[in-house]
């Protein structure tokens, strides 16, 4: 039985210890110094009370791969995904709990690693197929293939500093698209270049599905994960809080409610008064076409006779600002402030109709003195299709715009 | 899809677990050998890259210091050289593994930082990265040597048949350079403050190690304490070995400063090894 299964999890978990900022604790020599000077007889590694805070990353996950499965990995932005990608690739150790690998394993956490910009096309392509586990002669024995699907064959011999960033990002998945190891281990690397060259990484990713890979998959690309995947482990907090069928694992992941992200650790800057202190969509996954609402909460620490204006940004993954909504437009301003206290408020956003894909929040806050706070990547969320209307053909028209409107078309009676 | 069943040792290939990762280390050096070639590689291309002179590069910086040490040393302080051998040629018999254990120490103790990406992206062993990194060095060193051979044949001063003993000390000299190296290297990843150190260090060091004067002028009460510096042993058998035994081996002393390396170099294996693990959670 146990000869199918290729990975196997146990009470995996990672624990890191967080720093806080006082006055002696630091990770510079000095600091090490400084602690063994004052109290010498210390067992090193104490962990200072007050100053130090436990966090795991993951905590007891468990779940078993089987050979040639195709599994997603879906959580929010922190639940411990990336954690679990570099345990599972080697790069980082477990704390506690272990993993059995059984196959060659190939990790592609990024694209492009070790790329160097000095060398050419042509030696990056060695250069990164080893770094990725490649051999040479398997290199050479693709090295055709790996240029056809980048697209460079005319710049094979100039430096990558002098490629376009598309180029770039092309050859760099063309090498990793080349890798054929017995378990694949891929994060999120299906967000680069433009939309054409993302349908054809798709596509080889469908290929290497076919070729009967084991494959794990961490996206933010839900419709990306419910195209490739037949199965998916869902991450909250770093723990396991499902592994099942793909569907319903997407169900159980957007029906969770958005967490906040408080912003505590900035209330000690004390030339701030008055602050951004959460902002939150009110959902983790929108459809294209429902309105979405993003809430923020405005903190003044003190009395503060200036009025706030808000503005929000909506990136969508390429860092394309698809939307600028700004409180001064609609004729809101937030305060004054008579009084230390906080506002809550909501954005609507309602058009344009976003297309599937994760889209960041840039939150702004601004007087009439100018620039008040910012909080860039205030929060994300999620848009899931289908489209309002499934397309069959005519794929890369519709995928042209960058974002859906709210349209409608009327037909006038043909007056002869 | 359940994990009742219990799990064998020996269904799987690879475990991962806490403090468990060591088992294959030295077996995964050699599978990924092809890596250090092709890291090395990297940073020997891209060394004299955009530059006009390129490799002269290499070429001129030991042969300017060394005229820079050869007028101060010899013209202005008058010191004597080893025996009847030119004094030019004594500084540069110690600039050869000098240049090569101050390039290659700079360049390991970089290495793991300057390579972050890596190392926070993509398993290998560690220990592949600063030794990669003294290979490029060791480039430098080799074409430090062509120029030892002109200025021998410029002087007319043949080395004998000690010179097939250098290998020997070049093999020392890598090690010289490769515990220190690894041990500042695993250091820099947690405390950048060696960044700052390694510098001094390596300016320091060329006065205090024999480079532009003989070991000879050392005082005999002082010789065995002086060869605690690991360089001292280096150097003085690059001249056993270049300058056709005008320079004689003080042996006590190289000893103990062989053994100075070796134990740097157990040393810097060892906390590598112990703190490799932890890299990519610091780096």
């Amino acid at each position: 039985m146990s000869s199918s299964v290729a990975i196997t999890v146990e009470n995996l978990s990672k624990l890191y210890m967080l720093k806080h900022q006082t006055n002696s604790s630091g990770n510079g020599l000095r600091h090490v110094l400084q602690d063994s000077l004052k109290s010498p007889f210390r067992k090193k590694h104490t962990p200072h009370q007050g100053d130090k805070e436990e966090f795991w990353a993951l905590r007891d996950v468990s779940f078993d791969i089987k050979q040639g499965e195709v599994v997603g990995i879906i959580g929010r932005n922190g639940a411990g995904k990336s954690t679990l990608l570099k345990v599972l690739s080697r790069i980082i150790e477990p704390s506690k709990g272990r993993v059995g690998i059984n196959g060659r394993i190939a990790s592609l956490l990024e694209v492009g690693t070790g790329f160097h910009p000095e060398l050419t096309g042509r030696e990056n392509i060695f250069l990164n197929g080893a770094i990725l586990g490649m051999s040479r002669s398997e290199i050479r024995s693709k090295f055709d293939e790996i240029v056809a699907f980048a697209e460079v064959e005319k710049f094979l011999d100039t430096p990558v500093k002098r490629y376009s960033s598309g180029m770039y990002v092309r050859l760099a998945f063309a090498v990793a698209a080349h890798l054929e190891p017995e378990i694949l281990v891929v994060d999120e690397v299906l967000a680069v270049g433009d939309v054409e060259f993302q349908k054809k990484c798709l596509g080889k990713m469908q290929d290497v599905v076919r070729m009967g890979r084991t494959i794990l998959f961490v996206s933010h690309n839900l419709t990306a994960i419910k195209s490739l995947c037949t199965t998916a482990v869902y991450l909250s907090s770093g723990r396991n809080l499902f592994q099942g069928p793909v569907e319903k694992a997407l169900d159980l992941y957007m029906k969770n409610s958005a967490h906040v992200r408080h912003t505590t650790d900035r209330d000690k800057n004390a030339s701030m008064k008055i602050w951004i202190r959460s902002c939150q969509p009110e959902k983790m996954a929108f459809t294209c076409s429902e309105t979405k609402a993003i809430q923020f909460t405005i903190q003044a620490k003190e009395s503060c006779h200036d009025v706030v204006s808000a503005v929000i940004l909506v990136h969508d993954q390429n860092s394309v600002c698809v939307a600028q909504c700004d409180s001064r437009w609609v004729g809101l301003r937030f305060g004054p402030f008579h009084a230390p206290g906080s506002t809550h408020a909501v954005l609507n956003l309602s058009t344009p109709w976003l297309k599937p894909g994760s889209y960041r929040v840039t939150l702004y806050l601004e007087t009439i003195h100018g620039f008040c706070d910012q909080l860039d990547d205030a929060c994300s969320f999620e848009v899931v299709g289908p489209y309002p209307t499934e397309f069959e053909n005519g794929e890369s028209i519709s995928r042209r715009a960058l974002v859906l409107s709210d349209f409608h078309f009327v037909e006038e009676t043909n007056a002869q | 899809m359940t994990s009742n069943t219990s799990t064998n040792e020996t269904d799987f290939d690879l475990w991962l677990e806490a403090g468990r990762t060591e088992r294959h280390y030295w077996r995964d050096l050699w599978r990924f050998r092809e890596l250090f070639y092709v890291l090395s590689w990297r940073d020997i291309s891209v060394r004299y890259k955009q530059t006009v002179i390129g490799v002269a590069w290499a070429l001129i910086r030991p042969l300017l210091t060394m005229l820079i040490m050869t007028i101060i040393f010899s013209r202005v302080a008058k010191l004597p050289s080893e025996g009847t051998a030119p004094y030019a040629l004594m500084v540069f018999a110690a600039m050869l593994p000098w240049q090569f254990f101050a390039a290659g120490l700079a360049s390991a103790a970089d290495s793991l930082v300057t390579n972050a990406n890596l190392i926070s992206k993509v398993y290998f062993p560690r220990l592949i990265v600063p030794v990669a990194a003294i290979v490029t060095a060791f480039i430098d060193f080799l074409l430090s040597f062509v120029i030892m051979l002109a200025m021998m044949a410029f002087y007319q001063f043949w080395p004998g048949m000690r010179i097939l003993a250098l290998p020997a000390f070049v093999l020392l000299a890598i090690l010289t350079a490769l515990g220190p190296g690894l041990l500042l290297t695993a250091l820099t990843v947690r405390y950048r403050d060696f960044k700052h150190v390694l510098p001094f260090l390596v300016q320091f060091g060329i006065y205090v190690s024999p480079v532009g004067f003989s070991t000879s002028l050392i005082p005999e009460q002082w010789r065995l304490l002086y060869s605690l510096n690991p360089m001292v042993g280096v150097i003085d058998g690059f001249r056993w070995c270049l300058l056709n035994g005008e320079a004689p081996l003080y042996m006590p002393g190289f000893l103990l400063s062989t053994g100075v390396t070796l134990f740097f170099c157990v040393a810097g294996v060892c906390y590598f090894r112990k703190t490799e693990r932890s890299f990519a959670d610091v780096i």
